[in-house]
């Protein structure tokens, strides 16, 4: 396993009250893998990816669980020590390239700064590389576009450049957010190829955030469907999408309109989600839930063998 | 009989550089051609939705439509009393200063002047899934699917025929998407409306239209009834459009890698807008632009070499 998070908890203290965003979330991701996370606006998700690169804004703080990295505990590392292995073996790819990049450098001093800031090499080999990194992730001509700056590329391209930067220092371990987010669909395609190539062909662990069903099943092995904080199910992602064992991923999938498929009406769950002050007692989903019985009202479930996936529900109870 | 009609309606926008640097650099006026001669009805009680991405001018329709812009050339014409528009993102189209009784009263005051409208305003409530006690709120706390919620009551407010929806779920997540999008359906019965549906996600509108016209750098490149469209897309583009949609289904059926991107509005290529990146372009897609008949805007569909 290249990426192993155990019991990660993350909480906020406020005046009110410590808010809990992230609860006792488990997963890891093998060489090769695309592990999806998929949750609507503020089930967590983003803030798990945070937690695992140790770029949590404070006060928000990893209050329980481990995190480890090719075995390697990196969640009780000092700044320093942490900065250095983000850059070196973790990856990011996030929603705007425009934050990524820094708007007064051209891409190519960029790539070339990251790749002499991990990699033992001189400033021609380091030329090299970003060279051949800008061909790989599909930028046309990249010797006339190396001194351009961020500005001079359209959007597709500039997630293009955040991908190559990403991928500058080899890292083992790959956090997506959102990367597909702000694009078109037709460049959406080509962004989720390119993801796709780079996990098979460099074996490294890619975390795909993204709250678009279908991405995910385009890119993941598995995926990790979260709710209020709390993975519900996880599973193999043909199980998830076509057998959801959770009640919440049935309402989920239910909910996505389909091309192709008449209907007249989308399945719909009712109510929104739980704020985080005010997550209910029990399975934090069941005042939505149509199946819910009297103790999903009393004890939180854990996840349970379901199938071939795991989900947090009482139906999933073996006696 | 039509409710709207856009007969060959086009819209520029001058981005011309300020005047000095034009006099000082030589540099000539520039034009963008947002919007180029398009054309379609609506008929009373159906949806239309117009598709396309980024910049490709359908939010610039809605504008027109609407009256936020005059038409450069063409005409529009409505042959009903109202018409009303619903915007993507319900946190900019809702005055954070005013309760929601005055929000959803606005149209009213404004068509009725200044008498009491509580009861009216409960009802158009009622009606879009919130509670009358909701009128003393504040826009804040309501969440993104309540909020598009208070923007729909205001909009059916002035009783309009025609709503024009702009995105008016790309901003919220897909539970909440589901819940807004069967309450436009409901609506729509009830009241009999007639929507223009902007999106950019075909899924949705896969769902929620009866006819679809693609767009493509300011211009209609097909129309046709949502069934036809999705079951057998005719223009190259809308083929690529649909070939590049995640497949849920996970069918794993090969797709046709998808090319390059939208070119520059501003310098549009010759001939077909379609063309550098249309795998059935030839010398006539370069140099001459299509007509758009019988629904669709290509070359090679009028040849029959597709």
């Amino acid at each position: 396993m290249i990426l192993e998070v155990r019991g990660l908890t993350v909480q906020f203290p406020t005046r009110r009250g410590t808010l809990t965003a992230v609860d006792s979330v488990t997963f890891s991701i093998a060489p090769g893998e695309v592990l999806g996370v998929v949750g609507e606006s503020g089930a967590g998700k983003s803030m798990t990816g945070l937690a695992v690169i140790g770029l949590l804004e404070p006060p928000g703080r990893i209050a329980a669980g481990e995190v480890r990295l090719e075995g390697r505990r990196i969640d009780n590392l000092s700044h320093e020590e942490l900065r250095r292995i983000r850059g070196r073996r973790i990856g990011v790819i996030f929603q705007d390239p425009l934050t990524s990049l820094n708007p007064l450098y051209t891409i190519g001093q960029q790539l070339e700064e990251t790749i002499l800031t991990h990699l033992p090499m001189t400033r021609s080999q380091a030329r090299e590389r970003a060279l051949s990194l800008l061909r790989e992730v599909g930028i046309p001509a990249p010797e006339a576009r190396y001194g351009s700056y961020p500005h001079h590329f359209s959007g597709g391209m500039r997630q293009r450049v955040v991908i190559a930067l990403a991928l500058a220092a080899e890292p083992r371990l790959l956090i997506a957010d959102e990367p597909t987010t702000a694009l078109d669909v037709s460049i959406q395609a080509q962004i989720i190829a390119l993801l796709k190539r780079l996990a098979g062909e460099r074996g490294a662990a890619v975390m795909l955030i993204t709250h678009d069903m279908g991405v995910i099943a385009e890119t993941a092995q598995r995926v990790a469907v979260m709710y209020a904080g709390r993975i519900v199910e996880i599973g193999p992602v043909s199980e998830v999408i076509h057998s959801p064992r959770h009640p919440y991923t049935v309402g989920l999938m239910g909910s996505i309109p389909k091309i192709g498929i008449r209907q007249e009406r989308l399945l719909q769950i009712d109510g929104a989600m739980p704020r985080l002050n005010a997550i209910p007692p029990g399975c934090a989903f069941n005042p939505r839930c149509p199946r819910r019985f009297e103790r999903c009202l009393i004890e939180r479930p854990d996840l349970l063998s379901a199938g071939t996936s795991r989900a947090a529900c009482w139906l999933h109870a073996s006696a | 009989m039509h409710l709207l009609k856009l007969e060959s309606v086009s819209r520029d926008f001058d981005v011309s550089r300020p005047w000095l640097n034009r006099v000082v650099e030589r540099e000539p006026r520039r034009i963008l051609r947002a919007v180029d001669r398009v054309s379609f009805e609506v008929s009373k009680g159906e949806t239309l939705a117009l598709v396309g991405e980024s910049g490709c001018g359908k939010s610039t329709v809605a504008r027109l439509i609407a009256g936020l812009y005059a038409p450069t050339e063409g005409t529009i014409d409505f042959r009903g009393r109202r018409l009303q528009m619903i915007f993507q993102d319900p946190y900019a189209s809702l005055n954070p200063r005013w309760r929601v009784r005055k929000i959803v009263a606005e149209p009213l005051r404004f068509l009725n002047g200044e008498t009491s409208h509580s009861e009216r305003v409960s009802q158009l409530l009622k009606q879009v899934g919130l509670s009358p006690d909701d009128a003393d709120r504040y826009p804040h706390e309501f969440s993104g699917g309540q909020r598009q919620r208070i923007s729909i009551a205001r909009a059916l407010a002035g009783e309009p025929e025609l709503l024009i929806c702009d995105e008016p779920t790309s901003a919220l997540d897909v539970s909440v998407q589901a819940q807004i999008l069967n309450l436009m359906a409901d609506l729509q019965e009830r009241l009999g409306l007639t929507y223009l549906f902007i999106s950019h996600n075909l899924a949705v509108v896969s769902l929620v239209a009866d006819r679809v016209g693609v767009m493509y750098l300011g211009r209609i490149v097909e129309l046709a009834s949502a069934s036809d469209l999705f079951a057998r897309p005719r223009h190259p583009y809308t083929r690529m459009l649909l070939d590049a949609v995640p497949d849920l289904g996970m069918t794993g059926k090969p797709r046709t890698p998808v090319a390059g991107e939208v070119p520059n509005p501003l310098a549009p290529p010759p001939g077909c807008a379609f063309h550098p990146r249309c795998p059935h372009a030839n010398e006539r897609c370069r140099i001459e632009v299509p007509r758009f008949s019988d629904g669709v805007a290509c070359h090679a569909v009028e040849e029959g070499r597709i």
